[in-house]
């Protein structure tokens, strides 16, 4: 029972780090952006072109993949993106949608379509009995929550405590008066596009181990990013984190317990929470809004 | 080649004197009349393949083999010339069953031949039934597929075949629990129904039966109740690629230091990807028809010329199913010298030959193919990963059909 305990938070951790970039750019930006799994995707792919056919060991790896995926999503930004801020929501649906199916076709054509394998160093292999096995935890599963838990503490203090936060938030809040104290607003979104990017492909280098890696990815995917940002509301990093754990926690609990009804049970947990509180769990000024 | 005139649409729609008219007209304006006249010689193959898509690896080894054996032995055969006509159905059915109207109706194809996946070989039946074209399942393995039109002939293998053979060695092997561990999917029911049927008919406890969904590939869950069930052997089929997550997790959860083996049905350590998978599949029992390591002379000729005209890609079943399923229609053909339909059909039935898979003969009643099952053990040898045959069970006909 401990053992499912931690496979479901470490799962929810991950979760969370896929979907973190999506309630950036959604909830901060207001931009409902579709593609946010090709980034993901993107990450996973150059970390196992990174460790396979660069032998760049693991750590590095990731952290390249984050920062090349980040770089990616800029200039995105900077050439499609930027002209979409204004549109409707429709249209960035439509347009972000097709970046995602242009992804899939792309990376089936580069690569093909097989699943891609990440070789682990050893010591996030194997894992660790506790209690005479009643908890066992993965290596490779703690290094996820580890890498997780860093990122929840870095984004909530950059985000309430520096300058850069409380720029991007009185950008969000007010563009125009924002850009006219001075903060040059299209510079503020750039970054954080570019962050909420590297999130992912972050997101996509550690969950290539987990959730297998093959061009159908933002795609297969797109539904949990969604649910995280939808029950999680965008207003905070910790809403989306404790809908990531609850998540991952029934995901697993479900398929444990009953197995028959597995994938099933996360979604008929979901539409439970909305009918209860349509805006998410936690929603800024509460569920009336 | 020449192209069959695709900008008039009419051409699919009214058959019959006026459309052929309208054919001929159009040749002899472009003055391809002579083209069209040679074409007369050719005897047209339409090969369906999904080329693009989750199952893009099926179609290259499908259409790898097939031109192996064309190039081995010659495209021209009883005084006809054989045309490959290759689509791409995307490994969407009713995709699949538009093209097969299409190269019948249109390309006038006298054989119809691919079907990566077991409901587009469903699709396509009622095609074949209704235009007397012969039809070679080269890679789908549902044991019922052969049932579904009189006009089809199966090169590939049937996935009762297997997994009875599985447990009949599980049995034999000590094993006396298992849990099941499928994907939630056509062959995957169809592994584990077979698989558990023989099982408990030798006296082995079916534990529980687990089945995952295809898009959900943590197999976190489901491997810790595995666990917790403590059996002698976790009995799985996964489709090929997710078989190296699910072996990573087994190893990484310990399952293995718990006593508990893994057999397998063969296409989990797909020749295809079985390197990549790393030492955790190392061990691992599966049963099946085919293993690139399989020792023999013909084998040994038919890997290397493959790897030859494919490099970087080691043949799997896949490619064996379609080498073997051109060698059916080839020497048809041959037999025949062209004849389609009831003839060239009756020429496929009952070919007894060696395969690179070992001998291997197209039973006359059920039209499917029977051949030796293997029992073999991931090995590392001269440092690749591969399937090494341990036990040979003789002449398998499928189970589905012996009721």
């Amino acid at each position: 029972m401990p053992t499912l305990v931690f496979d479901g938070i470490a799962y929810g951790m991950l979760l969370f780090i896929l979907a973190v970039g999506l309630s950036v750019t959604l909830g901060l930006m207001n931009f409902i952006n579709l593609a946010h799994g090709a980034f993901a995707m993107l990450g996973g792919y150059l970390t196992v072109a990174f460790t396979q056919r660069l032998g760049v060991p693991f750590v590095p790896a990731i952290l390249l993949a984050f920062l090349a995926t980040g770089l990616v999503g800029a200039v995105l930004e900077r050439l499609l993106y930027r002209p979409m801020y204004q549109r409707s929501h429709l249209d960035q649906v439509l347009f972000s949608i097709g970046l995602v199916f242009m992804s899939v076709a792309a990376t089936d054509w580069l690569v093909g379509s097989q699943q891609q394998n990440v070789h682990l160093p050893a010591w996030l292999q194997g894992r660790s009995e506790f209690g005479g096995g009643s908890l066992g935890m993965g290596h490779y599963r703690l290094f996820i929550i580890v890498v997780c838990a860093l990122l929840v503490l870095g984004l909530q203090a950059i985000l309430s405590k520096t300058r850069f936060g409380a720029r991007l938030r009185a950008s969000v809040d007010d563009a125009r008066v924002a850009a006219g104290l001075g903060i040059d607003v299209n510079r503020v979104f750039s970054l954080t596009f570019a962050v909420g990017s590297g999130l992912a492909g972050l997101g996509g280098a550690l969950g290539a181990e987990v959730l297998g890696l093959d061009p159908g990815f933002p795609l297969k995917f797109l539904v949990y990013f969604l649910i995280v940002v939808a029950v999680g509301g965008t207003s905070s990093v910790t809403g989306p984190l404790l809908a990531a754990l609850l998540l991952g926690l029934a995901d697993v609990g479900g398929k444990y317990f009953i197995p028959k009804l597995g994938a099933f049970i996360v979604y008929a947990l979901i539409i439970a929470l909305l009918l209860w509180r349509p805006n998410g769990l936690f929603s800024r000024g509460g569920s009336g809004r | 080649m020449w192209n069959a005139p695709r900008p008039i649409p009419a051409v699919s729609f009214v058959r019959g004197i006026p459309a052929r008219r309208r054919l001929l007209a159009m040749a002899a304006c472009l003055g391809l009349a002579l083209p069209a006249m040679a074409q007369d010689n050719a005897f047209k193959i339409g090969l369906i393949l999904p080329m693009t898509g989750p199952f893009a690896s099926t179609g290259k080894q499908l259409e790898a083999g097939v031109r192996l054996y064309l190039a081995q032995n010659g495209d021209t055969v009883g005084g006809r010339k054989i045309t490959l006509i290759v689509k791409d159905d995307t490994g969407a059915p009713d995709v699949t069953k538009r093209i097969a109207q299409e190269l019948v109706v249109n390309d006038k194809v006298q054989v119809l031949a691919g079907f990566g996946l077991t409901p587009l070989a469903f699709a396509s039946a009622p095609v074949a039934t209704q235009s007397k074209t012969p039809l070679v399942v080269m890679a789908a393995a549902t044991s019922t597929i052969t049932e579904a039109s009189p006009w089809i002939v199966r090169s590939s293998f049937t996935v009762p075949q297997v997994v009875t053979a599985l447990a009949d060695w599980a049995t034999k092997n000590n094993i006396r629990k298992v849990v099941s561990l499928v994907t939630d999917y056509a062959p995957g029911i169809d592994s584990e129904k077979y698989f558990s049927q023989r099982f408990i008919t030798n006296g082995g406890q079916v534990l529980e039966t687990l089945r995952v969904p295809l898009r959900s590939p943590d197999f976190a869950p489901f491997l810790q109740k595995v666990r917790d069930a403590q059996p002698d052997a976790l009995f799985t089929f996964v489709p090929a690629g997710v078989g190296t997550a699910l072996m990573k997790q087994f190893a990484e959860r310990g399952l293995d230091k718990a006593g508990i083996r893994v057999i397998a049905e063969g296409s989990v350590t797909d020749d295809d990807i079985l390197n990549g998978m790393g030492d955790g599949v190392l061990g691992t029992v599966t049963a099946h028809h085919y293993s690139a390591a399989h020792d023999s002379a013909v084998n040994r000729r038919f890997v290397q010329a493959f790897m030859k005209a494919n490099p970087g890609m080691r043949p799997n079943f896949m490619a064996v199913g379609g080498y073997d399923g051109m060698r059916v229609i080839h020497e048809a053909v041959k037999a025949t010298r062209g004849a389609g339909g009831e003839a060239l059909l009756a020429a496929m039935k009952g070919q007894i030959f060696e395969s690179p898979r070992g001998p291997m003969f197209i039973d006359a009643q059920t039209r499917d193919v029977v051949h030796n099952i293997y029992i073999r053990r991931v090995e590392r040898v001269k440092g690749e990963l591969w399937n090494t045959e341990i036990e040979t069970i003789a002449d398998v006909k499928d189970p589905g059909k012996a009721r």
